[in-house]
């Protein structure tokens, strides 16, 4: 209560100071910027108030990509803890689910910011990270410096059109075993398949720690775990100092080091205010377990994109759920189990 | 008004110099200026204009802000041994060591705030208006035994030096506390700064409780030898009264902190290289091109040779007496600390990254232009203060009437 | 390409309700994936005498790769040899081609389970309501079941600096 009475004083008599610090970038200095300028955290805001935080944003990607979406900002519901598996003896690495991601949290696509990062280990070291190749099948692979083979695999960032297809409907990719049968279309393309003989894939992304450090260790609150343990960014409270970033063991976190680059016809408008809304430079993003989607019952889309059904998502307090079953019956690894981060993302072996 | 006229004695003292201070005047300017170029830029683009990428999120920016906090502790620790040997003049040694740490200060906070993505937001650190993460995040803490240092160690040098311009003897009573309040104050902002990497645990380099005695050490190398040099241009300019046996001793306490600095550093290059876990190629990338990726080996061996040449210099008598070899020593070891601590500390803390990628990292020239304009804002702040403190605590510029003379550079 | 696209277009149609038996919740499981036109194999089985006599197939059904367990098992171990239309198991009970999973489970016993239980193999839908569950030979050629290498779809680029080439220190 006092804390409130204070910054209420401090945001009116900030006001005049905050005109006074635009005056040099008057044209910019618009109410909206105001208003952005003087919000509460998140977590403080009035039911109203919150509704005009996330108008405004509309408002804002109106701007920006010619239609408002919708950000809304349902709450976690009531007894659901989410929980993630994926099965690392399923998992082939074809890394469609990095590029469902993208199309679906509105990724930057210049640079290119992907969430999920599938690397490639071979089944004689198991998961050593000094020989992680996220790289496969690119001319980055580190075996292609190993053995020299130049261009083994496409360079190329663009997706086919059969790729987008997939995107766009992923169960059109059944009966599996036809898209399998496919004819490579390029040479580059067809240089490399996936799984690779004596190798295994292991996607990572935010592993939602129970004990998250990048929680922790943000100077300024803007990172926080929800009640469903879904650990969140406010990118409009984020200052950018990337502290989250050399705290976090799994390389989740991603910075917007330029102003992210999201074509209007790649623009996913449906979206939650801590999920996949739209970015801006200079913050700090990362997987929601798409919290746009899963708040709504909906399987976040990396699973439902995966055409092996390697990943498997589900509410941790039901003991009904798949994320259970696989808990009680399967043997499940936590990457590293000895930071004692506590993951919420199990991998398993089916 | 007195303090009017203090401001304006001020004035008079900066705009009055030889040739060599406009000099070097206009050349801080010429950097500043350029870092702000660069600066505008990066605000226009994004970091994208810096070599940091996701793997290396940290690099040149927080490497020096590391360094200068040493630095910033390193000055006001110096008042210890001033206070135990009776070192003449004991109130410019301290004066000296307050406005290097007020100056050095300025530069950490300017370094974090370029570094920041989103500097617009930066009050949201702050208590009450914004939403500072206590007790949990190290950073809130940093930014706020910084503050709380500046704010310190300005009080301190305004006291002094307003009293000497007035012409007054300063109250013992009042600065005594503040003095030695400010030596646990030092301290603390460097173990916080430590910790703040030493808290992390996904970063095996950083995350060794070693580090903050380690840090302490090398800031009580690098801030006296900048110290050491300034004394022997201010002894010439301004007419500092420091004796060479004074200055002799300063040498010889930074040998003994050399030690003390490599013998832990060489402990944890025992532990890792013994051990001989995975956690090695962290401590590699200190020595060898990892993967022929790696590059930090072409400068940190040099550093380390300069370091342990400096130790030697002032650990022999007749070579830490001689001003020669002991500038020579100085020179080296500000090199030394400033590699260990900078970008020997924030690239091998970040490669290879938590998932064994190896990012090839080399400051930008954005980086290297805004990083030079930060530091000649720095140098620039720390010129005036001490043109002005100097001469009125050394009685050259009091208030009484027409008895101000102005400095005599 | 061409069967795809006819398993896409018959896909949200018809819905087959599976078994209720040992499944969580509401489950929804799409038709099988018959190549077009080859269902009902009455259509030309009807009028075909059964020859039992394991052999090597030369004039019908030449597509089929076969690397199930070839050695030991061949066509009428699974396919029923009087109504073609139905599968058989080895209790000798005839099962429809929706329910081919009971087929599959005969051998796959923890796969059947773990698929129930909704850990083997894709789902979509909802996480706390209506899923699709997909058949056994959804995914698996029944024939040649083992997954078979794909195209992945394309690599993440090293970060790069300004002036920095990436790993172009190296030899």
């Amino acid at each position: 209560m006092k804390k409130e009475i204070t910054r209420r004083d401090f945001l009116k008599k900030s006001a005049g100071v905050a005109a006074t610090l635009c005056l040099p970038a008057w044209a910019a200095c618009t109410q909206d910027n105001v208003e952005a300028f003087l919000r509460e955290h998140f977590l403080e805001l009035s039911p109203q108030q919150l509704t005009k935080v996330l108008r405004r944003l509309e408002k804002e990607n109106l701007k920006r990509f010619g239609k408002a979406g919708t950000i809304d900002a349902t709450p976690a519901m009531k007894g659901v803890v989410f929980g993630y598996g994926l099965d690392i003896s399923r998992c082939i690495g074809c890394r469609r689910c990095v590029h469902a991601c993208v199309k679906e949290n509105n990724q930057s696509r210049k640079p290119a910011i992907q969430w999920i990062n599938v690397i490639e280990f071979n089944k004689e070291s198991g998961i050593d990270f000094g020989e992680a190749d996220p790289y496969y099948c690119s001319p980055g692979s580190i075996h292609n410096k190993a053995a020299g083979e130049k261009g083994s695999g496409s360079s190329t960032q663009e997706l086919s059109k059969e790729q987008k297809a997939i995107l766009q409907n992923p169960e059109s990719q059944y009966p599996l075993y036809q898209i399998n049968a496919e004819k490579p279309k390029t040479e580059a393309a067809g240089g490399c398949k996936v799984p690779r003989a004596d190798h295994f894939y292991v996607p990572v992304a935010c592993q939602q720690c129970k004990d998250p450090p990048c929680v922790k260790v943000c100077p300024v609150k803007a990172t926080w775990m929800e009640p469903d343990g879904i650990v969140v960014i406010d990118y409009d409270w984020c200052i950018g100092c990337r502290y989250c970033m050399a705290a976090c063991p799994y390389g989740a976190r991603r910075f917007n080091w330029s102003e992210p680059e999201l074509a209007a016809e790649e623009f996913n408008p449906d979206t939650h205010y801590l999920g996949n809304r739209p970015r801006r430079r200079g913050v700090v993003e990362k997987c929601t377990f798409c919290i746009q989607r899963t708040r709504k019952g909906l399987y976040p889309a990396c699973v439902e994109i995966c055409p092996v059904g390697a990943r498997k998502f589900g509410n941790l307090l039901d003991p009904e759920s798949e994320i259970r079953y696989i808990m009680k019956h399967k043997r499940v690894l936590i990457l590293k189990n000895e930071l004692a981060t506590h993951p919420k993302f199990f991998y398993f072996y089916g | 008004m007195h303090f009017m006229s203090f401001v304006k004695t001020s004035f008079k003292l900066w705009f009055s110099g030889g040739r060599y201070y406009w000099a070097w005047i206009v050349f801080l300017g010429l950097l500043i200026v350029s870092g702000a170029f660069a600066y505008r830029d990066q605000l226009a683009d994004g970091l994208i204009v810096t070599n940091m990428r996701d793997p290396i999120s940290w690099g040149f920016y927080i490497g020096n802000f590391t360094f200068l906090v040493g630095v910033a502790a390193a000055a006001v620790i110096l008042v210890i041994p001033a206070y135990i040997y009776h070192w003449e003049p004991i109130k410019e040694v301290v004066l000296l060591g307050e406005l290097l740490a007020i100056s050095a200060i300025v530069m950490c906070f300017l370094f974090v705030t370029v570094d920041l993505g989103r500097p617009d937001r930066v009050l949201h650190l702050i208590p009450l208006i914004g939403s500072p993460n206590f007790p949990s995040s190290l950073l809130a803490w940093d930014v706020l035994v910084l503050n709380l240092y500046f704010i310190l160690n300005f009080f301190i040098v305004s006291y002094l030096l307003y009293n000497a311009f007035l012409g007054r003897e300063y109250n013992k009573a009042v600065l005594l506390p503040l003095v030695l309040l400010s030596i646990p104050a030092a301290v603390s902002i460097h173990t916080v700064t430590a910790f703040l990497y030493n808290g992390l645990p996904a970063r095996p380099f950083w995350n060794a409780s070693i580090l903050a005695p380690r840090f302490l050490a090398s800031a009580f190398c690098s801030g006296p030898a900048i110290l050491l040099i300034l004394f022997q241009i201010l002894r010439k300019t301004n007419g500092l009264k420091i004796k060479d046996a004074a200055l002799s001793k300063i040498a010889e306490l930074m040998a003994y902190a050399m030690f003390i600095n490599l013998f832990l550093f060489g402990a944890e290059i025992f532990k890792e290289y013994y051990s001989n876990t995975e956690h090695l190629v962290y401590t590699k990338v200190l020595f060898v091109s990892v993967l022929g990726k790696t590059s930090v080996h072409y400068f940190m061996w040099p550093a380390l040779i300069c370091s342990f040449l400096a130790f030697l210099l002032f650990l022999i008598p007749k070579t830490r007496r001689n001003i020669y070899t002991m500038n020579a020593g100085c020179l080296m070891i500000f090199f030394g600390v400033y590699t260990e601590k900078g970008l020997g500390l924030v690239i091998p803390g970040l490669t290879p990254d938590t998932l064994g990628e190896i990012y090839m990292y080399a400051p930008s020239l954005t980086e290297y232009r805004v990083a030079a304009g930060v530091f000649a804002v720095g140098f620039l702040i720390f010129t005036l203060m001490v043109k002005a403190a100097i001469s009125i605590s050394l009685g050259e510029t009091v208030m009484l009437g027409d008895q101000s003379r102005d400095s005599r550079i | 390409m061409l069967l795809a696209l006819v398993f896409i277009m018959g896909f949200p149609l018809s819905l087959a309700a599976a078994g209720n038996e040992g499944f969580p919740g509401e489950v929804q499981i799409p038709p099988p994936p018959f190549s077009e036109g080859i269902f009902p194999c009455s259509n030309c089985h009807k009028e075909m005498p059964v020859n039992p006599k394991r052999r090597i197939l030369k004039d019908e059904h030449t597509g089929i790769v076969f690397e199930h367990d070839a050695k030991n098992r061949w066509c009428l171990d699974c396919h029923n040899a009087n109504d073609r239309d139905k599968l058989k198991l080895a209790s000798g009970a005839l099962v429809d081609f929706s329910e081919s999973y009971r087929l599959c489970g005969q051998c796959h016993g923890t796969n059947l389970r773990d698929w129930k239980a909704g850990i083997h193999g894709k789902r979509t839908g909802s996480w706390n309501g209506k899923k699709t569950y997909f058949l056994c030979a959804h995914c698996h050629n029944p024939h040649s079941p083992r997954i078979k290498p794909v195209t992945p779809f394309p690599a993440p680029v090293p970060p790069e600096g300004k002036f920095l080439r990436h790993g172009s220190a190296g030899k």
